[in-house]
């Protein structure tokens, strides 16, 4: 937002432009900014080049800014010793399939309940909806136990992607973004490919689906780091070793390993999720305020 | 009850006049009906087998025990005996504890932040990004940043070596059962303070510049003008994150797993979240942690019955 299409907010632009309160002003914005780059950089500057050092150095006070004598070693033997390329690999597996089975099966759904509405269907909306209200936590058990042993077919999950992949299906969250956004596309638009012959299928592929991008690139990128940052459900459901996912192998191996090397393997694993971030911010942004209601 | 159609409606006569086209036209809304459901039976099924089913499940397992694979009713014996857990109140004092303080902290600040952040007419962008970068790490990453470098309890930690620097004591960190909640909500906050503050910010840019105008004309200086425009412009958006902030703290349970190693130092890091975790998870116990979730649900809904409550009354 450039300084001259502001609006009026609390203080007044005429107020800011002024003698004091022009020298206030940069005052003030010199010193968000400072303290912004040090709170929330910081911390990863700190975590990043600390994993450098050796753990002699880093029990030292007062603490060194930069390591004396930068060494690798501890993010080589974080690599291998806690076998990061596997557990990188499954997390982005489980984070691609994620994406695939909710951008599906959402937006198939959000699709009948905005533009066929069948019968019940705000019944049904409504069923999915409520759920919302439902912390995680209180589910935890039972969905486990389903999980280990699905009613009917009598099979089990654990250690199955299918396991990630099914239950992130269930976001009454992503539908409700979605339907809102399909509302959204006129109703003209619909009758006119029914007159030109297209069944619901080709209508939601090649007009619906295209004139959405926006938004599934905003639920795709919130379900892959949903996965990349989700602890306790992969935990519980992917319990081995060769299946984990990597925030919970660096987890389980943070008792045997010395600090700086879960250090390094901490700054491994949030790599993905940082890159993705400084390239789709912008979608990231809007799409976080798409879901908030207007107050 | 059934003779309220008087012969000669239209419906009646066009129904009597084409019996052949009403056919076709309720054989076609069946075939919409059944396209609608095909689109969405993919995600009713998984909503059923993983939300509606377990909410069901979990419900009746908490009356339940299952033994050497025999399932027997027991009534309330879940519920006694999760009370009778000696960590059972302790973890609602520190879930509440925490509640309290992440309101204090992780729900004022943010606001504060979006408030300045708003104010600010140059380098928006790159802080809109900074205070969002720590909601995109894997909170287990962060965890272990602060477990290790900030709250290290040695002089060399982060925090010990700023507060040395400052003059001030240092503190054992997560090893002194009084600083354990505290240092969790702070990296709680500091992880998750992001999107709160990108939500207000949208909200803030909502409220019409000429409120403000009038009240800085009626000698309204700056706190009176966030007390009197900012609050109540943005309280629903305001009373909308309280909520939400309630129910993530009920859930905390990362945050001790990795800070704490579980429980801390005297249970001063065991919240509720983590007693489902500990009685299903280790002690095999899935009955109990089943009940927990049962009563967290009811706490909840006692507590949103109420605060429902209070903020339509004061409409």
């Amino acid at each position: 937002m450039s300084h001259n299409s502001g609006t009026r907010t609390l203080v007044s632009q005429a107020q800011l432009r002024r003698g004091k309160g022009k020298y206030l002003y940069w005052t003030l914005l010199g010193l968000v900014v400072a303290g912004f780059t040090l709170v929330f950089i910081g911390p990863l500057y700190w975590m990043v080049t600390g994993a450098l050092k050796t753990g002699q150095e880093i029990a030292q006070t007062p603490p060194t800014l930069w390591p004396r004598h930068p060494d690798v070693s501890n993010y080589t033997n974080a690599w291998s010793n806690l076998n990061l390329s596997k557990l990188l690999f499954n997390t982005f597996y489980y984070a691609i399939g994620a994406v695939l089975f909710q951008l599906v099966f959402d937006t198939a759904a959000a699709y009948s309940l905005s533009k066929l509405r069948p019968v019940l269907g705000n019944v049904v909306l409504g069923a999915m909806l409520a759920t919302l209200m439902i912390p995680v936590i209180v589910l935890i058990v039972p969905q486990y136990v389903t999980v280990i042993d699905l009613p009917i077919v009598h099979a089990s999950l654990i250690n199955q992607p299918l396991a990630i992949w099914l239950p992130l299906v269930a976001n009454a969250f992503n539908i409700f973004l979605l339907k809102r956004f399909f509302d959204s596309i006129p109703e003209d638009l619909m009758s006119a490919a029914q007159v030109d012959g297209a069944g619901p299928l080709r209508t939601l592929w090649s007009i619906i689906l295209p004139m959405s991008r926006p938004i599934l690139g905003v639920v795709s990128i919130f379900s892959v780091t949903y996965v990349w940052k989700d602890f306790l459900w992969p935990k519980l459901v992917m319990p081995d070793g060769s299946t984990r996912t990597v925030s919970v192998g660096i987890v389980a191996f943070s008792g045997g390993s010395s600090v700086n090397e879960v250090i390094a393997a901490s700054v491994i694993a949030a790599i993905p999720t940082v890159i993705i971030f400084l390239i789709f911010q912008r979608n990231i942004m809007s799409g976080l305020t798409a879901g908030s209601v207007k107050g | 009850m059934a003779t309220m159609t008087a012969p000669g409606t239209t419906e009646q006569l066009t129904r009597s006049a084409s019996p052949a086209r009403s056919r076709g036209r309720r054989n076609r809304k069946i075939r919409d009906n059944v396209t609608g459901y095909a689109f969405l039976i993919g995600a009713i099924l998984c909503f059923a087998l993983f939300t509606w089913y377990p909410m069901i499940r979990g419900i009746i397992m908490s009356f339940q025990r299952t033994r050497r694979g025999v399932t027997t009713w027991v009534g309330w014996d879940n519920y006694t005996r999760i009370i009778a857990d000696p960590s059972f109140w302790p973890a609602w004092r520190n879930t509440v504890y925490f509640t309290v303080l992440a309101l204090v902290i992780g729900y004022a600040v943010p606001f504060f932040v979006a408030i300045l952040l708003n104010e600010l007419r140059h380098a928006k962008g790159y802080l809109r990004v900074l205070v969002y970068l720590p909601v995109m790490l894997p909170p287990a990453s962060a965890l272990f940043l602060f477990k290790f470098y900030a709250y290290d309890p040695s002089d060399a930690g982060l925090f010990n070596a700023i507060l040395t620097f400052l003059h001030l004591p240092t503190s054992q960190w997560m090893q002194s059962p009084g600083a354990t909640m505290p240092a969790m909500v702070i990296a709680s906050t500091w992880m998750n303070m992001g999107s709160a503050v990108l939500i207000y910010l949208a909200s803030l840019q909502n409220i019409p510049g000429e409120l403000y105008e009038a009240a800085e004309l009626d000698g309204a200086g700056l706190w009176r003008r966030i007390w009197n425009v900012t609050i109540p412009q943005t309280r629903l958006i305001l009373g909308l994150l309280a909520m939400m902030q309630i129910v993530a703290t009920m859930q905390v349970f990362i945050e001790p797993l990795i800070l704490a190693n579980g429980a801390g130092t005297q249970d001063s890091a065991t919240t509720v979240a983590y007693l489902i975790y500990q009685h299903g998870f280790y002690q095999n116990d899935l009955n109990g942690a089943a009940a927990l979730g049962v009563i967290i649900l009811v706490a909840l809904a006692a507590f949103s019955g109420v605060y429902l409550r209070l903020t339509t009354k004061n409409d």
